[in-house]
Order: C-alpha cells, then sequence, then structure tokens
C-alpha cells in the first residue's frame, strides 16, 4: 500500500474535454459542456488513487479520457512516458492490454447473448493470446481468481447476481495482465453486502498483481477504505489532492470539508453530537461554470475576488494540493 | 404517551412469478406511535418495500396477494377496506414518498398539476388554492422562485430538486404517516444530507410519524428513533437506534455494520464481507433464512426458523445463537 517513493505509471498534463453542443439546421456549435477543465494529476504504480465528486462533476469523463476512449479537447496522458494522446490508433490498441476499465453498471457491461467464455475470452482473442483450448483453460483460470466457478463458463450473463456479474466484469479487465485499471464506480449499484466481497476482491488483485487503480467513486467511506490517496473533483476540475487519512482528517478546501460533512456515519451517538455543514443549492451547469473558483456560488468563504481568477493549484503540504486562494 | 398509529401484525405477502411463488413478506409485524420514526434496513429483495406497499394495498394482484395479516391504522384494518375508504387514507393520512423521483414524476404534466392534485382530490380545495398552497409547500422543501417553476416540467427540475418535489407532494394533505422508500438513495452525499436535514426539520413542524425504508446504516442513523432490520421477508432485528448500533445481535445485522467501512478508523482494516448472497424465497423458509450465511449456525438453525423474541423490552431479536463474541468473531 506504501507507494510514496514508486514511479509514476499515469501522468496526466492539464487534460481538458469538452463536449460540443450543437443547434439549428445547419449544426452549428453553440456551446459546449465543460466536462473536464485542465486537471492535472499523477497516479504511483501499485497505488489506488480515488477520485470523488458530485454527479456531473467529470469523475468518470476524466476515467475514460485517460484511456483514450474520448479523445482529449487537449492537455496529455502519459503511461510510462508515452504520450498517449499521441498514439496513433493502432498503437493505441496495442497499448489497451496495458489498461483496463471496470464499468458502474453490471447489468449494461455484459453482452446478454454472449456466453461467460466468451466474455472473458474476447480480451485474449482480440489480442491473440491465446486459442482453442488454451482460452479454457485461461478462461477457468481467470473465474477462479474472481472466485466464481469455473464450471460457470458456458452460462449467460443474466443467470447472475449483480456481485457475481461485477466479478466477470473485473475477470475480463484482468484476462490481459493489465497493469492500469480504471474502476468506474464498481460497487455502487451493489447491495451493501456484496460492496464488501467485490472491494476486498479488487484488494486482494491489487496486492497479487501489483495493479495500479483509479477508483471513481462518490461513496467517500469506500474511497478512503480503498484509496492511498484522492482527489477530489468540482464542476470539472480537481480542489484537491493528498493522501487518504490526511485529506479524511484534515480536510483543507471547503468543498472537501462540506462533501465530508455530509457522509452519514452509521453511529447515531455521533450524529447527534455533530453539527453538519449542509450545502445550499445543487452543482451549476456545466455549460456555463461560474468564473474564477468554480465553487463560489456555495462556498461558505467566499467573496468578490473569488469570483476575478481561477485559484491556482498549489502544494500547501507536501504532497497535499488544493485549489483554494483563502486558505 | 404517544398514540399508535400504526400496528401491523402477522403480514404476508406473495407473489406468482413464471419461477414459481416467491415468499416476499412472511409474517411481518411492528408497530409506529405518534411522532416516531423507524427505519427499516435490508437489502434489495428483503421486503422492506413490499411491506409497506403492502399495507396501503398498492401491491398489483394478481401477481401480488397478502395472505395473511392485519395492518391496523388507528385501529381500522387497512387491508379490509373499501377500496373507496383507503383511497381517501392514501395520500391524505398515509403519504408515500417513492425512491425514483425520475421515473415517480409524471413527465408530460408540469409539476403544478402535478403538485395540484392530491389538494384537489382530498383536501377540496379549488385550483387558486391548491396553486397557493403549492407554493407555500415548494418553499417549505426549499424550491427557490417557487411560484414561477410552478410551470415546469421534472425534467427541468435536478434529481435533488425532484426529490423535493417528491417530498413535498407527500406533505401536502399533512399525513399522520409519511412512508418515504429509499428516498435519498439516487442522490449524492451533499444533496442526501439536504433531504435528511429537510425531513428532520419537517418532522419537528408538523409532527408527523415516518417510516423510512434504506438500505443505508449511515442515513438510519440519523434519522431513526427506532430501526428494523429485515431478512428474507422477516424483521430479523427490531430496537432503538442507540441500542441496535451499540449492540447488534443479529449476525446478520453485525455482519452489515462491519461490512461497512469505518470513516473515523485511523488504521485500514479489511473489510468484514458476509459471503454468499440474499435468497429468492420460493418457499416460506422452515429454517433460518439466513443460516447459509451464518457464521454462527448451529444444528438448530437449519430445522426451525427463530421467532423474533425480546431480548430487552425494546429489542427483538429472531437468533438463538449467542453473538456477545460478535465482533471479534467476524
Amino acid at each position: 500500500m506504501n507507494s510514496n517513493n514508486n514511479e509514476v505509471l499515469i501522468r496526466v498534463e492539464n487534460l481538458v474535454m469538452h463536449f460540443p453542443i450543437y443547434r439549428g439546421v445547419i449544426r452549428r456549435q453553440v456551446a459546449a459542456v465543460h466536462a473536464v477543465d485542465g486537471v492535472s494529476f499523477d497516479i504511483r504504480a501499485g497505488e489506488t488513487l480515488g477520485l470523488v465528486g458530485e454527479s456531473g462533476c467529470g469523475k468518470s469523463t476524466t476515467g475514460r479520457t485517460i484511456l483514450q476512449l474520448y479523445k482529449p479537447t487537449s492537455g496529455h496522458v502519459y503511461y510510462r512516458d508515452q504520450d498517449l494522446t499521441q498514439l496513433k490508433p493502432e498503437a493505441m490498441r496495442l497499448m489497451r492490454r496495458e489498461m483496463q476499465m471496470i464499468f458502474q453498471d453490471p447489468y449494461a457491461s455484459l453482452n446478454p447473448r454472449m456466453t461467460l467464455r466468451d466474455i472473458v475470452g474476447e480480451p485474449l482473442m482480440a489480442f491473440d493470446e491465446a486459442s482453442g483450448k488454451e482460452i479454457d483453460r485461461r478462461v477457468a483460470d481467470l473465474l477462479q481468481l474472481v472466485k466464481l466457478d469455473p464450471d460457470f463458463a458456458g452460462r449467460y450473463p443474466h443467470e447472475f447476481s449483480g456481485g457475481q456479474r461485477q466479478r466477470i466484469g473485473v475477470a475480463r479487465a484482468l484476462a490481459l495482465n493489465p497493469s492500469f485499471i480504471v474502476c468506474d464506480e464498481p460497487i455502487s449499484a451493489l447491495d451493501v453486502s456484496i460492496q464488501a466481497q467485490v472491494v476486498n476482491l479488487l484488494e486482494d488483485l491489487q496486492k497479487e498483481f501489483n495493479l495500479t487503480y483509479l477508483f471513481i467513486a462518490h461513496d467517500l467511506s469506500m474511497v478512503r477504505h480503498i484509496s492511498d490517496r484522492v482527489a477530489v473533483m468540482y464542476l470539472g476540475v480537481i480542489v484537491e489532492i493528498a493522501n487518504s487519512d490526511v485529506l479524511y482528517i484534515e480536510p483543507l478546501h471547503p468543498y472537501t470539508k462540506a462533501l465530508l460533512s455530509a457522509i452519514p456515519v452509521a453511529d447515531p451517538v455521533f450524529s447527534e453530537t455533530h453539527q453538519r455543514t449542509v450545502l445550499q443549492g445543487d452543482v451549476p451547469s456545466p455549460v456555463n461554470p461560474p468564473s474564477g473558483c468554480r465553487f463560489r456560488t456555495r462556498c461558505p468563504i467566499a467573496d468578490e475576488t473569488c469570483a476575478l481568477k481561477q485559484p491556482e493549484f498549489r502544494e500547501i503540504k507536501p504532497d497535499h494540493f488544493v485549489a483554494c486562494d483563502k486558505i | 404517551m404517544a398514540e399508535l398509529l400504526l400496528d401491523v401484525q402477522g403480514l404476508e405477502t406473495r407473489f406468482k412469478t413464471p419461477e414459481g411463488i416467491v415468499h416476499a413478506v412472511n409474517g411481518v409485524s411492528f408497530t409506529l406511535s405518534e411522532g416516531e420514526t423507524l427505519g427499516v434496513v435490508g437489502e434489495s429483495g428483503c421486503g422492506k418495500s413490499v411491506t409497506m406497499l403492502s399495507c396501503l394495498r398498492l401491491i398489483a394482484s394478481p401477481p401480488g396477494e397478502i395472505v395473511a395479516g392485519k395492518a391496523l391504522f388507528l385501529g381500522q384494518d387497512l387491508l379490509k377496506m373499501a377500496p373507496e375508504e383507503i383511497r381517501k387514507v392514501r395520500g391524505a393520512k398515509i403519504s408515500m414518498v417513492f425512491q425514483d423521483p425520475m421515473t415517480s414524476l409524471n413527465p408530460v404534466m408540469s409539476i403544478g398539476q402535478q403538485m395540484a392534485e392530491p389538494l384537489l382530490l382530498h383536501m377540496g380545495m379549488n385550483k387558486e388554492q391548491a396553486r397557493k398552497r403549492s407554493i407555500e409547500l415548494l418553499e417549505l422543501v426549499g424550491i427557490p422562485n417557487a411560484a414561477d417553476r410552478l410551470k415546469d416540467y421534472p425534467h427541468q427540475y435536478s434529481g435533488g430538486m425532484r426529490q423535493r418535489v417528491m417530498i413535498a407532494m407527500g406533505l401536502s394533505c399533512i399525513p399522520q404517516i409519511l412512508i418515504a422508500d429509499e428516498p435519498t438513495t439516487a442522490l449524492d452525499v451533499t444533496i442526501q444530507a439536504q433531504i435528511v436535514e429537510l425531513v428532520k426539520r419537517l418532522r419537528e413542524e408538523l409532527g408527523m410519524a415516518i417510516i423510512w425504508i434504506t438500505h443505508d446504516l449511515g442515513v438510519v442513523a440519523n434519522i431513526a428513533h427506532r430501526v428494523a432490520v429485515m431478512y428474507g421477508g422477516y424483521i430479523i432485528e427490531e430496537a432503538p437506534v442507540k441500542e441496535l448500533y451499540a449492540n447488534p445481535t443479529h449476525p446478520y445485522t453485525l455482519g452489515l455494520l462491519g461490512s461497512l467501512p469505518k470513516i473515523n478508523a485511523s488504521e485500514r482494516t479489511r473489510l468484514y464481507s458476509i459471503e454468499g448472497m440474499p435468497p429468492v424465497l420460493y418457499q416460506k423458509p422452515q429454517a433460518c433464512p439466513f443460516a447459509p450465511r451464518c457464521t454462527f449456525v448451529q444444528e438448530r438453525c437449519w430445522k426451525e426458523n427463530p421467532a423474533l423474541v425480546n431480548i430487552t423490552p425494546t429489542h427483538r431479536v429472531a437468533c438463538w445463537a449467542d453473538t456477545t463474541s460478535g465482533s471479534e468473531r467476524l
């Protein structure tokens, strides 16, 4: 888990992802959704970086753009010093062996007409890693790895529960021995007792194969549990990154503070004695984000200077970055 | 002594499906007093929503059927009422807020029209009165520019605002009981905190009793006075909220609490996970429904289903195992 001295596996630099909005007969671009608006961070080999924020803040888009599932508007993503944004399509395709994704919805992310063997074996075929009987053997190994019975290989996704399907998704992601996996809300569709099963599995696999995770979630307590460091996103920008214990004990950005204070704590005595700071209002539209600091419209400590310029993302303490000029 | 509002006894509900008869609720008994908030906790399919829908007779029949039990609301059995009588109860005296604000609002009716409906129907208001009351209600739940937003359609509201509208509609006739079925599950934590604070405030202002259905043990700790934990169509443990979290006794409750990451813990420990899956009950269980997943399982658990018995005057548990060593064994 301790990864402070490890090499940087993924470096994201000023990543911008705007989705254009077209209107009218000639489909003129009238505006853009500023889904991700200049984020920079590193992910170190063997660590889990948690990425949290409210829905619509751009956390999933960030994950997908890192994997080049969207072509970024601008910015760079380096994987071991290779700039993924500059790679030719075929080179990028080969690169995908190294980086995989686990999706949020275990119902929509598995093709209902494919058997487990086809689903988990597809990456192996796509990269000519195996054929014939060899595929069966590898699929059986993978299913065993995620604690599913290898005899299930001939079955279809509808025969499995949500937690089991998510294991199938994990097996598929592991088929090519990747080193980096983007987990896009892998547990939010699952029941409480099943969530713990999947999180434990992800942790075991990380130890066994030295995997690096980008763990996207809105369940803040689970993110703290699984992550080494946590990045907090708000409206397309990262407002704070720190070691997860530091972030949860000593949050600096007012948004992080509010977000953490909103977590319902499963302890009636604690909730009776602690006053929560409840954020008012909703997240503004990412089509027209507020000028200057994006959080200023809901921020308890904002003043008129916050509207003037976007706060600099600076290192306040070693390894603790915050984008707020009031701190 | 607070008045007893709802007294449910031995409720059983089944569904006919192509695969067989699903025993969704298998004899559930609970009470709700004036001003009290009861949290009902359990995983999907444990019967928590079906229990409440059965009380209001909102189970489609077929395939559903309420086969046994009583649901006494101020002494009157809701399950035996004539259709026109229960219609006067629903929405007026007992109202329900549904889980998914995206699908439980009508997309082709404006918010104003939808809000006016129960007011015209139950409160005998005219259109102008209903409009005024709707604006008051929207302001009560914190919708800005309420008067202008009445003519908007649901898609023009955000998820959190839609949930507020659902709550405002639930409150519109000032019910004695508000049943909230996972009202915050689809929302972000910040919005969830807003809704929880809102309901707490309204509870004090209007003095209604609340049944809060959820799978989130954190939210329940914040809002409920008493908690019932459901599994396999049964209440398996019930206690005042502080007692339940300080002294969880049923192995399933222990497991649920153990599977939560501790937000305040300084060191990281492995999460406890309950192996296996919740059951789908095609027969009424003759054994304890939790036995296949239980770490405390004994011979007896495979032969008999433990009854819900009092271990203290306010704490009921359906388990005979000694689980006092619980947290260490997990």
